[in-house]
C-alpha cells in the first residue's frame, strides 16, 4: 500500500506550458512522478468534457496549463481556458467533487522551474484531499481494467 | 438483440415501403438525403452494417411523428434506439454536442458520487427529505452551468414547480442523490449506463418513502413511465407529470389575470409519447385574460424542437427550430410556452442566433403559471 500517490492529468499547451515541462525535464529538475501530461495545441482546446472524462477514468486531480495572459499563440485561447475551468469547477461542485482537484496555471516556455514547483504544490494539494471517490470505485470495477498501476495505493 | 429480433419487435417487418415516414420526417425536410423508409429497407435487405456505419443512424430525433402516420404501426424511434445499442456494442458512437459534456456527466452519475444538486432550493419553499411525494428535478442544475451563455436559467423551472406544488399543499421530497434519468444515455445506445441510473434512482426514491413521483421534465417522465419498467421491472411508486397533477387541481392554484397572447409547443415526449395534449392547454386557458392561439402544426402533428440525446445538433437542428419558431410567430403570439426544459434551451439557442428577426419569447409553462399566481 504505502503512501497515497495521486494520479494527476496535466493538459499542457503546445507553445508555452509543454515547452516549460520539457525545460524542467532537460534541466533535470525534480518533481513528483504523479503526472500524466497530455499535449494540446492550445489550452483553449480543453473542454469541460476533457476534464470530466479524466475524473471519470480515475484521475485524482486535473491541472490545465497554458500561456500567460496576453501571450497566447492563438491570441485568446487561454481566456477560453479560464472560462472553461471556472465552469467545470461549478460542475464538479454539483457532482460533489472538491473543486480544488482542478487547477489552472499559466506557465511559459521559459518557466521550467515554475512547472516543477507547480507540480510539487498541486501534488501536495491533491494528496491532502485524498483519493478521488470515483478512483476508489474505478479500481474495483472492470470497466476501467486498462488503467495502469493500481498497486500505488 | 439481433437485427431480426429488432425488426420483429418494432414491427419494421410490416413496412409497406410507402414512404409516409420520409414525407413527414422533420429531418428529411432539412436534409433530403435522410429517409426513415430507406433506413429500414437497408436492414430488411440484410445490410445492417450500412446503417451502423452511417451518420444517419444518429440523425433521427425519435420525435415519433413518422409513427403517428405509419399505416403499419412501425415504431421507427424504437428501431433506431435498438440499432444504436447495437452500434455502440461495435464501438460506434454519434458525434456528441457540447463536446460530450452531457455524456460525461451522465457517465459520472453512474459512479458513487455524492452530489450537491439541491442548491436551487430557497428559504420560502417547503421541501422535505422524506415524504409521500418525490419531485424528480432532472438535470436542471447542470443545465444552469452548461447553458449559462444562452441566458436560460433552467432551475427556475424547479423553483416554480415547488411553488406550484406548495400552493396545492404538497411538500415534495427533493434529493441530492437523484441521478440523471438516463433517457439520453439510452438514446445514445448505452443501455448498461441507463440500467445503472435507473436502479440508482429507483433506490433513492424508494428510500425516501415516496408513493408518487412528480416530474417537470417530459423526458424524465417518459423514461420512468416507458423505459424503466421495460428495463428493470415494475416501479414501486406512481409516476405523474406536473401538468397532469396541476390540471386536476387548477382551481386551487389561485391564478391571476395576464393580458397576453401565447401559443403552446407540444414536447414530443409529453405529446406523442404520453398523449398529454390537453392538460397543459387547460392550465394555460385557466389564466384569466390570457389568449391561447394554436400553431398550424399542433398536438400530434407538432414539430420537434430539433435535438435529442445531445447527439444530433447542427444545421439540421437549427433549420427545424427556425421552422417551428416561424410557425409560432405566424400565430401573432408574443410567447411560445413549452412544458419541456430542453425544448426551451434549444429554442432559446436558435432565437439567440436569429436575433430580432423572430420577435417571440420562449417560456416554460411553470414560469407562466408562477407569474399568473403572483398576480
Amino acid at each position: 500500500m504505502g503512501e497515497f500517490r495521486p494520479r494527476i492529468v496535466v493538459f499542457a499547451c503546445n507553445w508555452c506550458s509543454y515547452a516549460g515541462a520539457d525545460l524542467a525535464g532537460v534541466s533535470r529538475m525534480q518533481y513528483p512522478p504523479t503526472t500524466r501530461v497530455i499535449r494540446v495545441m492550445c489550452s483553449g482546446r480543453v473542454t469541460p468534457g476533457f476534464i470530466l472524462e479524466s475524473f471519470r477514468q480515475g484521475a485524482d486531480g486535473v491541472l490545465v496549463t497554458g500561456c500567460h495572459p496576453g501571450d497566447c499563440h492563438y491570441i485568446s485561447g487561454n481566456e477560453k481556458a479560464l472560462a472553461t475551468v471556472e465552469r467545470t469547477k461549478r460542475l464538479l461542485h454539483l457532482l460533489g467533487l472538491e473543486t480544488d482537484r482542478l487547477r489552472l496555471e499559466w506557465i511559459s516556455a521559459a518557466e521550467g522551474a515554475r512547472f516543477a514547483r507547480v507540480m510539487t504544490q498541486f501534488t501536495e494539494q491533491v494528496r491532502a484531499l485524498g483519493p478521488s471517490p470515483l478512483t476508489e470505485h474505478a479500481t474495483r470495477s472492470t470497466q476501467y481494467a486498462t488503467r495502469d498501476t493500481p498497486h500505488h495505493r | 438483440m439481433a437485427f431480426e429480433e429488432i425488426l420483429r419487435q418494432t414491427r419494421s417487418l410490416l413496412c409497406l415501403d410507402c414512404g409516409k415516414c420520409t414525407g413527414t420526417c422533420p429531418v428529411t425536410r432539412v436534409d433530403p438525403t435522410y429517409s426513415p423508409r430507406a433506413t429500414i429497407e437497408r436492414v430488411l435487405a440484410g445490410r445492417p452494417e450500412e446503417l451502423i456505419n452511417n451518420d444517419h443512424l444518429w440523425a433521427c430525433l425519435t420525435c415519433r411523428l413518422c409513427t403517428t402516420r405509419c399505416p403499419s404501426g412501425v415504431d421507427y424511434p424504437a428501431f433506431v434506439v435498438a440499432a444504436r445499442v447495437q452500434a455502440r456494442g461495435t464501438g460506434v458512437e454519434g458525434t456528441y454536442a457540447h463536446n460530450a459534456v452531457m455524456q460525461e456527466l451522465m457517465g459520472l452519475m453512474t459512479l458513487p458520487v455524492k452530489q450537491n444538486r439541491t442548491g436551487w432550493v430557497s428559504g420560502q419553499m417547503r421541501t422535505a427529505a422524506q415524504g409521500e411525494d418525490f419531485y424528480f428535478v432532472g438535470c436542471l442544475p447542470y443545465f444552469d452551468v452548461i447553458f449559462a451563455d444562452l441566458g436560460v436559467v433552467s432551475t427556475e423551472v424547479a423553483r416554480n414547480t415547488v411553488r406550484l406544488l406548495n400552493r396545492l399543499g404538497i411538500t415534495p421530497v427533493v434529493s441530492d442523490d437523484e441521478r440523471c434519468c438516463g433517457s439520453d444515455l439510452l438514446l445514445n445506445g448505452d443501455e448498461v449506463g441507463f440500467r445503472r441510473l435507473a436502479e440508482l434512482n429507483v433506490r433513492t426514491i424508494a428510500e425516501s418513502g415516496a408513493k408518487r413521483v412528480i416530474f417537470s421534465c417530459p423526458e424524465c417522465y417518459n423514461a420512468f413511465r416507458n423505459d424503466y419498467p421495460r428495463v428493470i421491472g415494475p416501479l414501486p411508486f406512481e409516476v405523474v407529470h406536473l401538468t397532469e397533477l396541476l390540471a386536476e387541481h387548477v382551481g386551487e392554484l389561485g391564478l391571476g389575470g395576464l393580458e397576453e397572447t401565447v401559443t403552446y409547443h407540444d414536447p414530443c415526449r409529453l405529446g406523442r409519447y404520453q398523449g398529454i395534449y390537453e392538460e397543459p392547454r387547460a392550465l394555460i386557458q385557466a389564466i384569466p385574460g390570457l389568449e391561447l392561439v394554436e400553431m398550424r402544426k399542433n398536438r400530434a402533428q407538432g414539430l420537434c424542437c430539433g435535438t435529442t440525446g445531445w447527439v444530433n445538433c447542427g444545421q439540421c437542428a437549427k433549420g427545424i427550430q427556425i421552422t417551428r419558431l416561424r410557425q409560432a410567430q405566424a400565430t401573432g403570439a408574443t410567447r411560445m410556452i413549452t412544458a419541456c426544459p430542453k425544448c426551451r434551451i434549444h429554442f432559446t439557442c436558435a432565437l439567440n442566433d436569429v436575433g430580432e428577426e423572430i420577435p417571440i419569447e420562449v417560456e416554460d409553462l411553470t414560469g407562466l403559471l408562477a407569474r399568473s399566481m403572483e398576480e
